[in-house]
């Protein structure tokens, strides 16, 4: 069995733990729509999720995260603030050689609050903390906002910020941009010619010497592009003590308050960065009151690139000290962008994490 | 029981592959009527010939029902997860060239490579309020190809045939197909985007790791081996 009755009391006894907390139980349907989570994940989710056909209702998929479908019933018909409880299965796909399971249980616990950003942070990380307690975890902090924070005040065009924003999440791609926005790659060649010779003839003449136009994609958007890449061409390269501001905090592992610190010390040649960083110093504090060793917390300037990209501030993940190759215990983050995404032009700040039941269980059993 | 050698049933690729095989010593042939799917290998003893869609093959390498097996790398890739475990390539062999590539219309003059293919994704979203459509059948190979690069924003559309008139029936913006000429792709005037392509696919001779290797098939396997002057065992039978 990949859920053991053993899983399934933990998941039950943490599910109790957090309703004693005040949280409102909530449910989500195994199948969910394919076509909502495809649009939030790109294909990459297809590998990653099964997916099923209907010939009703369409593809489904077997629920990947309860976050989505909380998210979407909170904003259906929810009150703020909010706090959600749940415990069930959801299933993965796993590369072959992995030992990771296919299906298990998570526990979550998610915050629709407003009210106080830092607070709801500190609270959801403090309630996973309290829950996994008698095991010796590692728990690693990460602020996508930080990063979001930086490339905002890079001094650049709107559309190379843009286009590094929407690569946060890919690292590879992320750094050839960085490179070739920096000057320290040279603009493809291609580019080049084609600028050149837009210089001599008009885009309708390139496009129309080039083949009939066919498909979705119009002569106005190719022509909107060429006007884009003849922009990106003629921008002066991001000044190179920005890009190592960027990349510094990338490199950047320190315990959270020491990393606080020399964030501070960086906002000095990049100031977009305040504002985030007083967002993190009050989310230390709140942590801090709820008794929290933040000294002890690790802070880590990549963490949750790699994982579903949703995470848009707050970022965590506790994992077992003796088996740091086992994926996280628990994890975590402010989605505040999902709940816009999913909100239909409502948006609602909300911060959430799980604990995979069924590995807290086996690590138990081992102690 | 015997070493089953499934080569693929019909058209050039057979034609070619009893040829490759001729050209080494061993010589197949179709048993009985034109119609038939049987056939034998001459003068080898333990080993039969077995003719199947060049599309199954690959399945029937993974699953150990054929021991050796005639198809496209493509095929193996695209069909097989985790294929290194199940099967070994024993030897490329020559014909059957073709690339996986990615296509987009000639007019697309702002799109050269897979970074302008993303930047185009991103645009197409904007505008159109969906992810840009790339029709394929090859969905394995063509995500992992735009995973490496960090390709966002675009969707897989599944065409299992005449993929190529996707674009102008407005049902994809861009393919990824196999081409061994671009002839047809140059017909519908689209273009193959530079760089590498998504897979760079031959007709290949494969063996089974999951076979049942018995006393039989290991001395068939040798047999062939010595008859076409070379080690064949290697990566297969490890003792």
């Amino acid at each position: 069995m990949t859920v053991t009755l053993a899983h399934r009391r933990v998941a039950a006894r943490l599910l109790d733990a957090l309703l004693a907390k005040g949280a409102q139980p909530v449910d989500a349907d195994v199948l969910q729509p394919a076509e909502t989570l495809l649009d939030l994940y790109g294909e990459s989710i297809r590998h990653r999720a099964y997916v099923t056909d209907d010939p009703v209702k369409g593809e489904q998929m077997l629920r990947p995260d309860f976050t989505v479908p909380v998210v979407q019933m909170h904003m259906a018909d929810g009150a703020v603030p909010a706090r959600y409880a749940y415990a069930g299965e959801v299933f993965r796909k796993q590369l072959a050689g992995t030992e990771r399971p296919n299906e298990f249980l998570q526990v979550g616990y998610e915050v629709f609050d407003g009210s106080d950003p830092a607070a709801a942070d500190a609270e959801v990380f403090s309630v996973m903390q309290d829950l996994l307690a008698p095991l010796e975890l590692r728990a690693t902090v990460g602020d996508i906002g930080i990063l979001r924070a930086a490339i905002s005040g890079l001094e650049t065009t709107e559309r190379r910020k843009a286009a590094l924003a929407r690569h946060i999440w890919r690292p590879r791609r992320f750094r050839t941009l960085l490179d070739r926005f920096g000057g320290r790659a040279s603009q493809p060649e291609n580019r080049k010619i084609l600028v050149a010779a837009l210089s001599e003839r008009s885009a309708e003449a390139l496009i129309e010497a080039a083949g009939p136009v066919q498909g979705v994609r119009d002569a106005d958007e190719i022509a909107a592009r060429l006007d884009a890449l003849r922009e990106d061409v003629n921008t002066a390269p991001v000044p190179a003590a920005q890009v190592e501001v960027l990349e510094d905090i990338l490199r950047l592992r320190e315990t959270a308050p020491n990393a606080l610190e020399r964030l501070r010390d960086l906002a000095v040649d990049l100031p977009s960065l305040v504002p985030a960083l007083d967002g993190m110093a009050a989310r230390l504090e709140a942590l801090s009151s709820c008794g929290v060793d933040v000294a002890a917390l690790e802070f880590d300037g990549t963490y949750g690139r790699s994982s579903l990209e949703y995470y848009d501030g707050f970022v965590f993940g506790f994992y077992a000290l003796r088996r740091p190759h086992l994926a996280p215990v628990a994890s975590g983050g402010r989605y505040d962008a999902l709940t816009k995404v999913l909100g239909q032009g409502r948006a609602i700040p909300a911060v959430g994490g799980i604990i995979r039941a069924g590995l807290l269980a086996d690590l138990e059993g081992a102690l | 029981m015997s070493l089953k050698l499934g080569v693929p049933s019909k058209g050039r690729l057979m034609e070619k592959t009893f040829d490759w095989f001729g050209a080494r010593g061993v010589h197949l042939k179709r048993s009985g009527s034109d119609r038939e799917y049987a056939a034998e290998v001459a003068g080898l003893q333990g080993v039969s010939l077995v003719l199947l869609s060049a599309g199954e093959i690959p399945r029937d390498l993974a699953t150990g029902r054929i021991h050796l097996g005639v198809t496209g790398t493509d095929l193996v890739q695209e069909k097989i997860a985790d294929w290194r475990s199940r099967i070994v390539r024993v030897d490329e062999m020559g014909f059957g060239n073709a690339d996986l590539v990615l296509a987009v219309p000639k007019s697309w003059v702002d799109v050269e490579t897979l970074d302008d293919l993303d930047a185009v994704a991103a645009q197409f979203r904007r505008v159109h309020g969906f992810r840009l459509r790339i029709a394929t059948k090859y969905h394995n190979l063509v995500h992992a190809h735009l995973r490496a690069y960090g390709v966002a924003d675009y969707q897989l559309v599944d065409s299992q045939g005449a993929t190529e008139g996707t674009i102008a029936n407005r049902t994809a913006e861009a393919i990824a197909d196999i081409t061994s000429t671009g002839e047809t792709l140059r017909a519908n005037h689209l273009k193959v985007l530079a760089g590498v392509p998504v897979l760079r696919s031959q007709a290949t001779l494969f063996a089974s790791r999951t076979a049942d290797w018995g006393k039989i098939e290991r001395a068939a396997l040798q047999a062939l081996g010595s008859v076409m002057g070379r080690d064949m065992t290697e990566g297969v039978l490890h003792d």
